[in-house]
């Protein structure tokens, strides 16, 4: 029984990581083709001989077209500054939940979930109609006199970035809150007792103990920002260079899927490589 | 309940029992109110209705199979590729007695693009020109520049004075270059390198001056004064014009086709090769086809059809508007899209990258 409930997990991985990430892989070492689906297959029999068509090329168009490495150094760049902002947005508010009286407590959770009761993509599109030149942040900020041209926010990488710390700095307080909640209340008072000034005890004491908190949190507004699409179609203007626009490209309007796929792995490697290391890096430490 | 919604459901009752399923993607904004309640009620059939904004989505879906829709309504250009892979069955014309209503002008013209009109009739027809805001656009180019040609977005100078209230260029690389290409009086078709480049190239001349890219975003925004100009869809940017006059915001649109002639379009109902209901297609396709319904359908979205027997029921407002029915000298300058070559299409989409971000 133990076993079984220890296997779950790793069912679930395989079922739902490991299959479509070998589908994928499958499909970008093959050859685009106009057919049901739009590549050709890897295994044909031709004269009782079975061949297998392995097609690297994908890999290596990836390789010389600087646009590639362009757009995952962009993505990579626009998800650590969300991360950032929403790390310094999101520690204050997580501290303060933490620290509040238990019944307030759990209002002020409340309203952090509270967002997620309407959809995602509406939430995105409210914010079009926030920072259009008609909208409302640009005629209230008219109406009060500090500006007398509207500006431009919506279709510029401010608005990106906007939207993407806006959808994700949930994620970032929740695990935050986890961590800073069981804090002992104790380990501050003995700093206080031993002369810390608050900075002094928040930099020693509260930073390095809520650093598991940190890291989860990170991981969960970085690891989704890099690939993500629908904010920067919705909110980016046309220069904003992300993975997610140039793999719809490859796979929409070039119906290349193998060059589409091949660009999902390589995505998939510039993930994994990095949050692997840290964990090593982790684990290291703890031992 | 009211005594028509009885009457309906008694009329459908004895249908019921033999309840038959249509399942209908069609393009957002491009049908009238009641043209599938209508044949509901008359079939009993109960019709599934989805809608889509990019025939790349529509090819997407095709190509990966299994899609359980019965109808499906990609451009031609799209169409005829996705027969080649295989994607749809042969239209039945023996069950759908109305195919003669079609006007065989039309459907020789279509028939470049799908051999003996196998697979497609077509839905509407489009062209893809600038639509434009007349107050804000005479007050920044003045009284007498020439707003009838594409000069009014493709000449650097016009693009930089419209650059302040906002213009929109359709997010499709196919539409787009063939547009520039007609401009710079090259084959609007051409799959040539050196011609690629210098569309792109006048494309570049203008796009500090645009302020986004997108394929119905601009209908909105016309509408409330948000952008001033936009290479959009007939019909489009017509429904934006619509919409403006209804809200009396006091904005006008205008919707031209330039002097210079502009892409026609075809937006075909095909059926694909495993439609589960095939008959309740041919069967929607033959109550499409009867003059009232597509007449109904043109009021309603401000595109043309191709229903010979259709055209004296259309409204006057949109058979008289020279930006939906094209006349006869407008006609001969206008081109179609040809399906393209899937190493073209890359060229194709790497110089619409380069364009939109610089790389």
């Amino acid at each position: 029984m133990r076993r079984l409930v220890a296997a779950l997990p790793l069912m679930w991985l395989g079922l739902f990581f490991l299959v479509p990430f070998l589908v994928l892989l499958r499909i970008s070492v093959s050859e685009p083709a106009i057919a049901q689906p739009p590549y050709l297959p890897l295994f044909e029999w031709a004269d009782g001989l079975l061949t297998m068509t392995l097609n690297l090329g994908n890999y290596i168009f990836l390789a010389e077209d600087p646009l590639y490495l362009f757009s995952y150094l962009s993505s990579l760049k626009i998800a650590a500054v969300s991360t950032l902002i929403a790390l310094l947005l999101g520690y204050p508010m997580a501290y303060a939940i933490a620290r509040a009286p238990t019944g307030r407590r759990n209002l002020l959770l409340m309203l952090v979930i509270l967002p997620f009761w309407t959809s995602f993509l509406l939430r995105v599109y409210a914010w079009i109609g926030l920072l259009k030149a008609n909208g409302l942040v640009n005629n209230v900020l008219l109406w009060l006199g500090v500006i007398d041209q509207p500006l431009v926010i919506l279709q510029t990488d401010f608005a990106v970035y906007l939207g993407i710390v806006y959808t994700y700095l949930p994620f970032m307080i929740l695990p935050l809150y986890a961590t800073l909640s069981k804090m002992d209340g104790d380990l501050l008072e003995a700093a206080a007792d031993l002369g810390a000034r608050p900075a002094v005890t928040f930099l020693t004491v509260t930073l390095p103990l809520s650093m598991p908190g940190v890291l989860a949190g990170s991981m969960l507004v970085f690891i989704p920002a890099v690939g993500e699409y629908v904010i920067p179609a919705l909110l980016g203007g046309p220069g904003t260079l992300m993975i997610g626009s140039v793999l719809w490209n490859e796979f929409f309007l070039n119906r290349d899927w193998p060059v589409a796929a091949a660009v999902a792995i390589v995505m998939v490697l510039v993930l994994a490589l990095p949050i692997t290391l840290l964990r090593r890096i982790q684990a290291q430490e703890e031992s | 309940m009211t005594r028509t919604t009885l009457a309906a459901i008694l009329i459908a009752a004895p249908f019921a029992a033999q309840a038959q399923e249509l399942n209908f993607y069609n393009w957002s904004d491009y049908i009238a109110e009641d043209t599938i309640p209508n044949f509901e009620a008359e079939t009993g059939t109960n019709v599934n209705y989805d809608v889509f904004d990019s025939n790349e989505v529509v090819e997407a879906k095709l190509l990966a199979g299994s899609t359980g829709y019965d109808l499906v309504v990609p451009s031609l250009e799209f169409m005829a590729r996705q027969a080649q892979a295989g994607v749809f069955q042969p239209i039945d014309r023996t069950k759908i007695p109305n195919y003669d209503n079609l006007d065989p002008e039309i459907m020789r013209i279509v028939s470049a693009n799908d051999e003996g009109n196998t697979f497609g009739i077509p839905w509407m027809m489009y062209s893809v020109g600038p639509g434009y805001n007349v107050d804000m656009v005479t007050q920044r180019l003045g009284e007498d520049a020439n707003i009838d040609s594409w000069s009014i977005v493709f000449d650097p100078e016009n693009a930089e004075k419209l650059a302040d209230c906002g213009i929109a260029l359709l997010d499709s690389p196919t539409e787009m270059t063939a547009a520039a290409l007609n401009y710079l009086g090259l084959d609007p078709t051409s799959e040539d390198a050196g011609d690629l480049e210098q569309a792109t190239e006048l494309l570049t001349s203008i796009r500090p001056h645009i302020r986004y890219f997108h394929s119905s975003q601009y209908i909105n925004d016309l509408a409330n004064g948000d952008i001033c100009l936009a290479i959009g869809y007939s019909g489009d940017i017509l429904q934006a014009k619509d919409r403006a006059a209804d809200s009396g915001n006091g904005v006008d649109i205008r919707y031209v086709i330039p002097e210079e002639g502009a892409q026609l379009g075809f937006d075909m109902l095909a059926i694909p090769a495993d439609a589960p209901n095939p008959d309740a297609a041919h069967a929607f396709i033959d109550h499409f086809l009867r003059p009232e319904v597509t007449a109904a359908i043109s009021d309603a979205v401000f595109y043309a059809n191709a229903n010979r027997e259709a055209t004296e029921l259309v409204a006057d407002e949109v058979r008289t508007d020279p930006g939906i029915y094209p006349p006869e000298a407008t006609l001969q300058k206008m081109y179609s899209a040809k399906p393209h070559s899937a190493r073209y299409d890359r060229a194709l989409t790497r110089a619409w990258t380069s364009l939109k971000t610089g790389l």
